[in-house]
């Protein structure tokens, strides 16, 4: 077992892991932060992705020791306890979430790339989104609802 | 759009107001299989076999036990004398019981990927190693892994039953035998590839024996929950009201999670074995390997019309290589093939012959729109070949022959065994089509067609479609005034990832004609009804629906009851009002305040009849000739099903399912090499579609003929939106070689379409 010490959500933490447990299994298991989900543990998909220090990163393919120091945020983070963010009601206007699985990896995502480039047009947006898979929406609602999403971003420090 | 206040005469029904269940999934608040916890909990790792077909000669676990951290290990031999299998849910017949997948391999192996043994251990991470440490020894014999190799019946799967031909299927109608002289005839071979729905979330489950009340109780069921509780009460030799069982947020369905599968037992036993908690959470390898498959059938064809153009009759054989096991709903595929072949046009002769053959593949079962995929690629390829050949425009061919309004209802082809008369209900199928035609601006388009610009061939397609729903056999819904004067209601029908739950309330809500807040929504789960029918066939709306209508109408009566009692008026004289029962002279009662009285009511919806959602789709593409690859320039799907309730919702399954079906045209496939080895495990090799793949997919959802099914008046959708896509694409990827490129087969990935343009010169 090693000890990290990083933060979560703004909040300080310390947890001991195992050296290869996955960055996605100890912020599931181990800080029951279960909004981030593991859909193929190899990479694909993107349906773990947290930001880390600001970047969108993949948490079942980085592991729990490397956090040391690091600023994580999860979908939680991007979450009040009432009301939805901008980017989470426009995901909602538009109708792109179905089952929900991937939802909480591509509003990380969209929210990273929104945060740097909030202009990004319909090609980049997709191009983004192609890095997370969706079962269920075949993407139109969601890039409408990114798009729409961008007013929110713009003019709001990077 | 919000829900808006509401007054007398709700209107929910037909809104897209916002989904309830968005609230909690866009702010990671969902809670799937593996977000549920239990202190004490043993996780499961599931030994597969690595061998297509083999003799099993005993597993060593030996090492594995002294793995420090390893509970235990399960094998056949721990289940004592007989290893329990998973019957089949749909279409049974009594000879298939021999071909019915056990739960765990005992003697023989028949697939890569067949469970061999269960390690339960303190962490999911040491019950993998510990997976590393089992030894199964499996004597090798020659795997069967195409139809015609399972036909020549050289090498069986089942020794004692002589041939690995499980049953043949035959959809009959007419003399479809006969001779037709004079008559066109076309005859062409086709076939579509393995592949299947892989949901995001994998499946998963957590099985808790509780001793002292004698209950299990299983989180992660779902589709058919009472169903899936039948048969392990059976297997376990407990009364069904020992098992709980429990659905939470699932992460995609399209028929192939909540079948019965050997792991729906395994889990369970485990955990009533060890006594604590048990979680097993596939990978994605897994999945890949363990979930149902399906969509591998290969045809032989003939389409006889006449000189003018119509229709006489649709014959032939089609072999579904339905892998090693008849599993839970392995029938629906092979039997819709034969029922849909003929779709929504008229057909007056049928005879089709489905053999569902055994191979040493994964086993097979249902995947949105099963059979009628691969129907409608043979179909739809089938008549633009015979229009081309007979000198008719494909649009006018298929205006000719569309089941015209006044023809229904509309007898299909019977399909045995066992035996069920279909027929088409009601419909304009013709509308659906121009429809299509026009949002795809056709017309306009056509002098694109076969037309090379800017280096890629530019080809227009169309396709029409029937799609099942509302199977019965019956849905149960059941409604109770909670003392808080909200309204609960209780269904069998289940999730899926579906959207069932704000579809549900809008209709419960206009029913009670209340605001949507004051409804509360519970599904899924055994405990809540005495028994439900779950969710697939394109049913839960319809169905549950109904039953919810019903419901309601017998708890607003007692209520009207309840509160004449108490303001002394007679009860056909109180009116309900929101929150409120009003007598004539005034006096009222809150609903709360009638709660008090223990006020509910039940619906039984009964229905026997399937009621058909119709449509068409229309494309336009682009062909790289130097590469193969396909651009999807417009595609534009039209579906009528019956009533919306939600249309924002609606459309939204329809593009996802055309995007499904675009993967499944393009990209999706299930690759085995010659040793029945799956060559396609991971994300990386087997392809679904993503966000830059296809641009332009439009849904136009309609409710204009209302089904005749229930007091609901939909039709059930779902699965409208992946039907005809196949034959769709495929049809104008031909137009746009102007015919000299005749797709046969499926997938059209660059590399074969390639090939196939090569081959045309
Ligand atoms: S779960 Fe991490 S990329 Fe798929
Ligand atoms: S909404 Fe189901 S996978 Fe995206």
């Amino acid at each position: 077992m090693r000890d990290v010490a990083f933060e979560v959500n703004g909040k300080a933490c310390r947890v001991a892991v195992e050296p290869r447990t996955t960055l996605a299994d100890c912020l599931r298991h181990d800080l029951g932060l279960t909004g981030t989900h593991v859909a193929c543990a190899h990479g694909v998909c993107g349906a773990c992705t947290v930001l880390v220090d600001g970047e969108a990163v993949r948490s079942c393919l980085t592991l729990a020791v490397q956090m040391e120091g690091a600023a994580v945020t999860t979908i939680e983070g991007l979450s009040s306890e009432d009301g939805l963010s901008p980017l989470q009601a426009a995901f909602r206007k538009h109708g792109a979430v179905q089952c929900g699985f991937c939802t909480p990896g591509i509003i990380t995502t969209m929210h990273a790339l929104l945060t740097t480039e909030p202009h990004a047009d319909e090609a980049r947006v997709r191009e983004v989104l192609s890095g997370n898979i969706c079962r269920c929406t075949g993407y139109m609602a969601m890039v409408a609802a990114v798009l729409e999403a961008r007013a929110a971003y713009q003019g709001a420090p990077a | 759009m919000n829900a808006p206040l509401r007054g007398p005469g709700n209107n929910f029904v037909g809104q897209s107001v916002e989904r309830l269940e968005d609230m909690r999934l866009l702010r990671g608040q969902g809670l799937f299989t593996d977000d549920v916890s239990r202190p004490g909990l043993v996780h499961a790792a599931i030994l597969r076999s690595t061998v297509a077909h083999g003799w099993l000669r005993g597993v060593d676990s030996a090492a594995a036990l002294a793995l420090p951290g390893v509970v235990a290990v399960i094998t056949a031999a721990t289940m004592g004398a007989k290893v329990p299998a998973i019957p089949m849910r749909l279409a049974p017949l009594d000879e298939l019981e021999p071909y019915w997948q056990p739960v765990i391999a005992a003697d023989k192996v028949r697939y890569v990927g067949e469970p061999i043994a269960v390690v339960l251990a303190e962490s999911a991470a040491i019950a993998e190693d510990a997976l590393e440490l089992l030894v199964a020894e499996i004597e090798a014999l020659p795997p069967v892994v195409d139809t015609a190799t399972a036909l020549a019946d050289g090498t069986l799967l089942f020794e004692a039953q002589g041939t690995n031909l499980a049953v043949l299927y035959t959809a009959q109608k007419g003399e479809a035998q006969a001779e037709f002289p004079g008559a066109y005839v076309r005859r062409e071979k086709m076939d579509t590839q393995r592949h299947t729905a892989t949901t995001m979330e994998t499946r998963g489950l957590l099985a808790e024996w509780d001793a002292t009340t004698e209950v299990l109780r299983i989180h992660g069921a779902s589709k058919v929950p009472f169903a899936s509780r039948g048969m392990l009460a059976k297997q376990m030799g407990l009364p069904e009201t020992s098992i709980e069982m429990i659905e939470v947020d699932v992460g995609g369905g399209f028929g192939m999670r909540g079948e019965f599968y050997p792991e729906d037992f395994l889990v369970p036993f485990a955990a009533k074995h060890c006594g604590r908690p048990v979680k097993w959470i596939e990978d994605r390898r897994e999945h890949l390997l363990a979930c149902n498959h399906a969509r591998e059938f290969d045809c032989d064809l003939e389409l006889v019309c006449s000189r003018e153009g119509d229709i006489l009759a649709l014959r032939g054989t089609v072999n579904g290589n339905m892998g090693a096991y008849m599993r839970a709903n392995v029938a629906v595929a092979p039997r819709n093939v034969g029922q849909f072949l003929s779709g929504p046009y008229a057909v007056p002769n049928v005879h089709v012959e489905v053999r569902a053959l055994l191979t040493n593949k994964t086993p097979t079962g249902t995947y949105r729109g099963p059979g009628r995929f691969e129907a409608d690629f043979f179909r739809e390829r089938l008549l633009d070949l015979a229009a081309d050949d007979l000198g008719i425009d494909r649009v006018a061919f298929r205006r000719r022959n569309l089941v015209k309004m006044a023809e229904m209802p509309y007898p299909l082809a019977t399909v045995t065994p066992p035996k069920k008369e279909e027929k088409l209900d009601s419909g304009d199928y013709v509308m659906t089509m121009d429809l299509a035609l026009a949002e795809l601006d056709w017309d306009a388009k056509l002098p694109l067609q076969g037309k090379l610009i800017d280096g890629r061939y530019h080809g227009l397609g169309v396709a029409c479609f029937i799609e099942g729903g509302a199977a019965g056999p019956r849905e149960r819904a059941r409604v109770e005034l909670v003392e808080d004067g909200t309204v609960a209601v209780y269904v069998g029908s289940t999730l899926v990832g579906q959207g069932l739950e704000t579809v549900m309330t809008q209709i419960a809500a206009d029913a009670m004609e209340c605001s949507m807040d004051t409804i509360r929504f519970f599904h899924g789960s055994t405990t809540y009804v005495s028994e439900g029918f779950g969710s697939f066939h394109s049913r839960s709306t319809v169905m549950g629906g109904s039953a919810i209508l019903l419901a309601i109408e017998e708890l607003r009566q007692r209520m009207r009851e309840a509160a004449a009692a108490r303001l002394g008026c007679k009860a056909e004289a109180v009116r309900l009002e929101e929150g409120r029962a009003v007598a004539p002279g005034g006096g009222a009662l809150s609903w709360a305040e009638l709660a008090t009285a223990g006020l509910s009511g039940d619906g039984v919806f009964h229905n026997h009849t399937h009621t058909y959602a119709y449509g068409a789709h229309a494309c336009h593409v682009a062909v790289d000739p130097r590469s193969g690859h396909v651009e999807v320039v417009d595609y534009v799907a039209v579906e009528d099903v019956g009533r919306m309730i939600n249309p924002l919702a609606l459309q939204g399954q329809i593009v996802g399912a055309v995007v499904q079906g675009l993967g499944g045209v393009f990209l999706e496939h299930l690759v085995y090499d010659a040793e029945g080895q799956l060559l396609t495990g991971s994300f990386a090799d087997y392809l679904l579609p993503t966000a830059t793949d296809y641009r332009s997919i439009r849904a136009v959802a309609m409710g204009v003929h209302t089904g005749a099914v229930g007091p609901l008046g939909a039709k059930g959708a779902g699965e409208g939106g992946i039907i005809p896509v196949g034959g769709c694409i495929a049809n104008a990827v031909a137009a746009a070689f102007s015919g000299k490129v005749q797709p046969m087969s499926l997938p059209l990935s660059p590399s074969r379409l390639w090939a196939m343009i090569e081959a045309a010169g």
